[in-house]
């Protein structure tokens, strides 16, 4: 008896602790959509009220109108899709190199692309700049996209963590046959690895959806801007215009929460891969 | 080398052609690049000039350099502990035994990660704003009289880090799976022998956690001193520097300064400062970490 006492405590202890984290997480995004939904009188009451009263759907009509935010949205849709298919197609031909390969030097190259993943980014940023420059790149997407068709190190090395698991006699077992690599690779290894090109996929989209310093420093024409760049653009007119920036983010939140949501398995499980030792 | 081993090599190197070609040219030709450049003066619209360690020496006693120096230690001296702390204790009560829904709780934790950070930054601006911002009204209904956070020069930075907390989901999950990996014959062998939940985590959680805290600090280290999307938005590095930090102040030297040369000196400083605290993490981590076990 004490000990299903014991145990009763513990699990209403337990949800008590999860859920008052879980709100304290949340309560941000909350607010944010509360804000939105507000007339601009009831936003700085005291005390605040969660639940706006009127609702308002003004904020949203104005960014709406007042951008161009289809084209932010397409701008957005294309640099995202254009990376995601360069990362899923470079890094699963690198990885596969990596761990289904044996040849010499690639161990070598494994260390390489792990002491790459300690670059920071403002070290490589300048000279690439003069490259783009010289290339007339600047203004297009072509320096934000391209590079994503030759490999980043972060997935690369989370595609290897997944693929040396993977049982080595069935591939050696096709080379046996006479299978070329590109055939082991296509029809018996993408397939087998699935769910590791998910979860870089989905990596890479919240990431690219996200992206703020890249296109900050390549693109200069507003009507080419993603949301990223939009969103602070439109927040240099609206300085202090909380409703309207709450409204503004809101939509640009949305997408990538809702994608989330359906998919938090695969990402989770991607998170754990990455925390995996070499 | 005989003929299967050629073909080894053959086709490994052409399967990893596109990263070999990606590690040169947006790698290791930059990296080098901007060793060269930070010889120079190069204002972007005319050719560069030679002029040694004048960039070097310009840095010593450029006031702004050393403050964001003193930004940074400051930052990352209160961000990595409590980021490891507190992604610990949150991975510790996701790894408690509740009957269901433990999935839920996990994607809640994780969410904040995925908001887009500007969306987030001015989200958080909203929070710390000092009259009718969230946090003051909170505060002021438990009777404190909020600061100013990101408006204060002495709580812009604790506003930082207070935010960066929100972020802290990869780090509580991958905790959280090392959690499960400890075996928990473990725990039960020390249950009998009669040891409590705090000894338990002192002596059998803690130093099967070590190689991750380890891998922890280095991540969160690296991305805590290249913090640049949330300054850039919410304080433009101010009040007064005080949230200037290597990304902003490198950028507007090159990008709003058009001061190339130094721009490039400046990374590699950083990069060099980077690199030591790195090394000298990893040599104290053979005095603390376990790697028991896993050989």
């Amino acid at each position: 008896m004490r000990k299903k006492t014991r145990n009763l405590l513990y699990q209403i202890f337990g949800y008590a602790i999860l859920s008052t984290i879980g709100i304290l997480f949340f309560f941000p995004l909350l607010w944010m959509v509360s804000t939105s939904l507000k007339i601009d009188q009831q936003m700085f009451v005291y005390p605040p009220q969660w639940i706006p009263n009127p609702i308002t759907l003004n904020h949203y009509e104005i960014v709406l109108t007042t951008t161009p935010f289809l084209k932010y949205f397409y701008n957005t849709v294309y640099y995202v899709t254009a990376c995601v298919i360069g990362i899923v197609i470079s890094c699963s031909l690198v990885g596969y190199s990596l761990s289904c390969i044996r040849w010499p030097g690639r161990e070598i190259l494994f260390y390489i692309t792990i002491a790459t993943l300690m670059i920071p980014f403002i070290l490589t940023l300048i000279p690439l700049f003069m490259i783009f420059k010289t290339l007339g790149w600047i203004g297009t997407y072509k320096p934000l996209i391209i590079p994503a068709y030759f490999g980043a190190p972060f997935y690369i090395f989370l595609l290897r963590q997944f693929l040396r698991t993977l049982p080595k006699d069935l591939l050696d077992a096709a080379r046996i046959d006479g299978c070329s690599e590109f055939r082991i690779y296509w029809n018996m290894v993408i397939p087998l690895i699935k769910p590791a090109l998910a979860a870089i996929a989905l990596f890479e989209f919240v990431h690219r959806w996200n992206d703020f310093l890249g296109p900050l420093i390549y693109l200069r024409d507003e009507t080419k801007y993603p949301f990223s760049l939009a969103l602070q653009y439109f927040q240099g007119i609206h300085e202090v215009e909380w409703g309207n920036l709450m409204a503004f983010s809101t939509l640009v939140v949305l997408p990538v929460l809702i994608i989330f949501f359906f998919t938090q398995k695969t990402f989770i499980q991607g998170v754990k891969l990455s925390g995996i030792k070499g | 080398m005989n003929r299967l081993e050629r073909s080894r090599l053959r086709n490994g190197l052409l399967f990893a052609l596109p990263w070999l070609i990606g590690i040169s040219i947006f790698y290791l030709y930059p990296i080098a690049g901007t060793l060269y450049h930070s010889f120079f003066e190069y204002p972007v619209f005319s050719p560069p000039t030679f002029t040694g360690f004048l960039n070097y020496e310009t840095l010593l006693n450029d006031e702004l350099f050393w403050i964001t120096v003193y930004n940074s230690i400051y930052y990352t001296c209160m961000y990595v502990p409590l980021a490891v702390i507190v992604s610990i204790f949150l991975a510790l009560i996701l790894n408690m035994k509740i009957r269901k829904g433990i999935s839920f709780y996990r994607m809640v934790y994780y969410m904040p990660c995925i908001v887009p950070m500007v969306g987030a930054s001015l989200l958080w601006m909203w929070i710390f704003n000092a009259h009718f911002g969230l946090l003051n009204t909170f505060l002021r209904m438990i009777g404190i009289n909020g600061p100013g956070w990101l408006a204060s020069a002495t709580w812009s930075k604790p506003s930082l880090v207070l935010m960066a907390l929100w972020l802290l989901g990869p780090g509580i999950i991958i905790y959280l799976s090392a959690l499960q990996d400890v075996p928990q014959q473990l725990h039960d062998v020390a249950e009998i022998d009669g040891a409590n939940w705090v000894q338990r985590l002192r002596y059998i959680t803690l130093p099967m956690l070590t190689p991750i805290i380890l891998f922890d600090i280095i991540i969160s280290l690296t991305l805590a001193l290249q913090t640049f999307t949330r300054i850039y938005i919410m304080t433009r590095g101010g009040p007064a520097n005080s949230t200037l930090l290597f990304g902003l102040y490198i950028y507007r030297t090159a990008f709003a300064y058009l001061n190339m040369g130094y721009a490039c000196a400046l990374a590699w400083v950083f990069f060099i400062l980077v690199f030591i605290v790195t090394i000298l993490i990893f040599k104290s981590s053979a005095k603390w970490v376990y790697y028991g076990g896993e050989g």
